[in-house]
């Protein structure tokens, strides 16, 4: 194809977004846009499977066994949107054996939340109240974006995402209603998540590099800063309504923009955690990769089995 | 207590649900694949569904201020009287599906048998759980096949992990004294009857998976007279923990 | 040597009386495992009553490039829709 033809074709490609027409995976697209959703569709994926462990490491100690079934089906969940996701990147012409690669490697990367360590009970509340909230908040977007199979399966992890931050704000409002020791449990989780979750959103707009091609496609509906802004006005009333304290002293309401005003995030942890130095990276990236290698010969016995199998069936034929 | 027989069989049901909802509970996100993960914690949420139901029964027979996650969570090692089997480890992906399979082989009959009784409440429960067992079964037997004809190594490892559960299958057709009280009222299952069923049905799959039946004729029992294997006391710390710290909390 | 589970396409009836829908794709070495894990992952909710597994290979796809040819030929042809032909008001039910 000529440069010119090309030009064309991209021409065309943005107006049929602009159009909010879907971009199918068989559609021709810029090579640009396919890279940069096996990013974004992958370091999603990623997420939600590192996700499992901060939180999974907690179904064997659960308080109650009501509790206990509402984690290991939220955790489970992740597996599912994990898988969801990763198919939905597979239409863009790659495979997952090469996604997990790229996690392994280091070379993909995935929400810095995972990184912090789940230490107290207290934390399965807060992770899905501010971690799930914040996950939402980024989430609900995307339903409308773009690519038609990355919508689609944000449709469905929307859909089953809506019982997370309810068991998690529901962890938090029972431990704060408890004991004094249970509601110093649950504002210390605070404490500790605050601040990670709201960096969660990403670096600011001026620092983004990504926020305006994201933008055009559809990847992005709001700026990083608009979306921090959104969760913390949403989630300090509801930390309010349990009695439990913001660890901002900054924090403020401010009448006239109608939002809370809230103090500076600490960039320096953030980059930090992205750059693989959080306290829990390490950790992370092992259970992932002896998950995979421990795996292997388990996945090469089923396609051992299957190809048999078929030799068996072909022999009764015959 | 009124029925402390009733009481101490539904235990005896139910230990073995909770315990093997828990081991599998320990693989969630561990797994091979994604998609054997979301399997092994649908099985998992099934057991302990299957758990619930029978401790709230119970809770209502013990009264006083019993309750679902009293019964679970606060008996000491010996009240507890899962079998051996439901106890041991995840020592690799091999092991977790012997101890499933070689569990459900067993559950599933149990379960037609418990559909008979004349208590009620745990017919019911038999009822809807032997629809989620059937499907157990069927998942662990479909894996035992995978890997007893798949490769080399898979083989071996089935192979190995058959040989090690063995001698805790025979501890399944003991009956307790709560059994022989509960079997005479018609309410309870007569387990020794299940024997030759088992080893039938069990040794069907395992010749397809082109596995060898163990010979040895030495077992191990204990479990249903809380005797357990060192095992049972790390399970416990892990999921006690919360409920001996913080004892007598809401959560 | 590993060699990967392949990709499978999911088709799931919500209720009878209504037909299969893709419901989205996975990864299993075969049918059997397939349909299990499909049941696993995209059931949990109660979602269905009937899966159709099928290996993504097998499926045949349209290339967009031909949509012209293959699509737009039909827009034209409004004599295929019952909105084309008048008929008298008075005839309600037609």
């Amino acid at each position: 194809m000529s440069e010119n033809q090309i030009k064309n074709l991209e021409t065309e490609f943005e107006a049929r977004i602009a159009r909010d027409e879907k971009i199918e995976p068989k559609d021709w697209m810029p090579e640009k846009y396919r890279q940069t959703h096996i990013r974004q569709i992958s370091q999603h994926a990623h997420s939600e499977i590192v996700g499992m462990l901060p939180e999974g490491n907690w179904i064997t100690r659960a308080p109650s066994l009501r509790r206990k079934v509402a984690l290991l089906a939220k955790v489970q969940d992740e597996a599912g949107h994990g898988l969801y996701l990763y198919s939905a990147c597979e239409t863009l012409g790659i495979s997952r054996e090469e996604l997990y690669e790229q996690l392994h490697t280091g070379k993909a990367k995935y929400s810095s939340i995972f990184n912090y360590p789940t230490i107290t009970w207290a934390d399965m509340g807060a992770i899905g109240w501010l971690v799930d909230g914040a996950a939402i908040i980024n989430q609900v977007p995307l339903c409308n974006t773009s690519y038609g199979p990355y919508a689609r399966a944000m449709i469905r992890v929307c859909k089953e995402e809506s019982f997370h931050q309810r068991q998690g704000y529901e962890i938090m409002m029972t431990l704060a209603n408890g004991t004094p020791e249970q509601k110093e449990m649950a504002q210390d989780a605070l404490n500790r998540w605050w601040w990670p979750s709201l960096m969660m959103f990403g670096p600011t707009d001026a620092e983004s590099v990504h926020t305006a091609q994201s933008m055009k496609w559809k990847l992005k509906r709001k700026t990083n800063d608009e979306l921090r802004q959104q969760f913390v006005d949403q989630t300090v009333p509801q930390a309010e309504l349990i009695g439990l304290t913001i660890p901002d002293p900054d924090l403020k309401w401010n009448e006239e923009r109608q939002s809370y005003d809230f103090g500076p995030i600490d960039w320096d942890e953030f980059w930090q955690v992205v750059k693989g130095h959080g306290p829990m990276n390490k950790e992370r990236m092992k259970a992932r990769v002896s998950a995979w290698e421990n795996g292997a010969w388990v996945r090469d016995a089923a396609v051992a089995y299957a190809e048999k199998k078929k030799e068996y069936k072909s022999k009764e034929a015959v | 207590m009124k029925n402390k027989t009733l009481y101490n069989y539904i235990l005896g049901i139910a230990d073995n649900t909770l315990i093997l909802g828990q081991r599998l509970g320990e693989l969630c996100g561990h797994g091979p694949s994604l998609e054997t993960d979301i399997a092994c914690t649908n099985i998992s949420l099934d057991l302990l569904g299957q758990t619930r139901s029978y401790f709230q029964y119970a809770a209502k027979i013990k009264g006083e201020d019993a309750t679902e996650d009293s019964i679970a969570f606060l008996r000491t090692e010996r009240q507890y009287v899962n079998v051996l089997l439901v106890e041991q480890p995840n020592t690799d992906f091999a092991y977790t599906i012997g101890r499933q399979f070689l569990f459900d082989v067993y559950h599933h009959l149990f379960l037609q048998g418990l559909q008979q009784s004349k208590d009620v409440n745990l017919s019911a429960i038999a009822n809807k759980a032997i629809k989620e067992v059937g499907y157990h079964q069927r998942f662990s037997s479909d894996w035992v096949k995978r890997l007893g004809d798949g490769t080399e190594e898979s083989k071996q490892r089935m192979q190995n992990a058959i040989d090690d559960l063995w001698r805790y299958t025979d501890e399944l057709f003991h009956t307790t004294e709560s059994d022989d009280e509960m079997i005479s009222e018609g309410v309870g299952v007569n387990v020794s009857e299940l024997k030759e069923p088992y080893y039938n049905k069990v040794k069907q799959v395992l010749e397809e998976a082109k596995l060898n039946v163990p010979e040895s004729k030495w077992f191990q029992k204990g479990g249903k007279r809380g005797i357990h294997t060192e095992h049972l006391g790390y399970i416990l710390s892990d999921m006690q923990y919360m409920q001996r710290t913080y004892p007598n909390m809401t959560w | 040597m590993s060699k990967n589970w392949p990709l499978w396409e999911v088709f799931v009836r919500s209720k009878n009386g209504l037909e299969h829908r893709h419901f989205g794709s996975l990864h299993a070495a075969d049918a059997e495992m397939a349909l299990e894990n499909a049941r696993d992952v995209y059931t949990r909710r109660n979602e269905g009553v009937s899966i159709w597994v099928v290996e993504s290979k097998y499926i045949t796809a349209s290339n967009p490039v031909d949509n012209g040819e293959l699509f737009e030929p039909a827009q034209d042809k409004v004599y295929r829709h019952p909105t084309f032909y008048d008929i008298p008001d008075e005839i309600k039910h037609m």
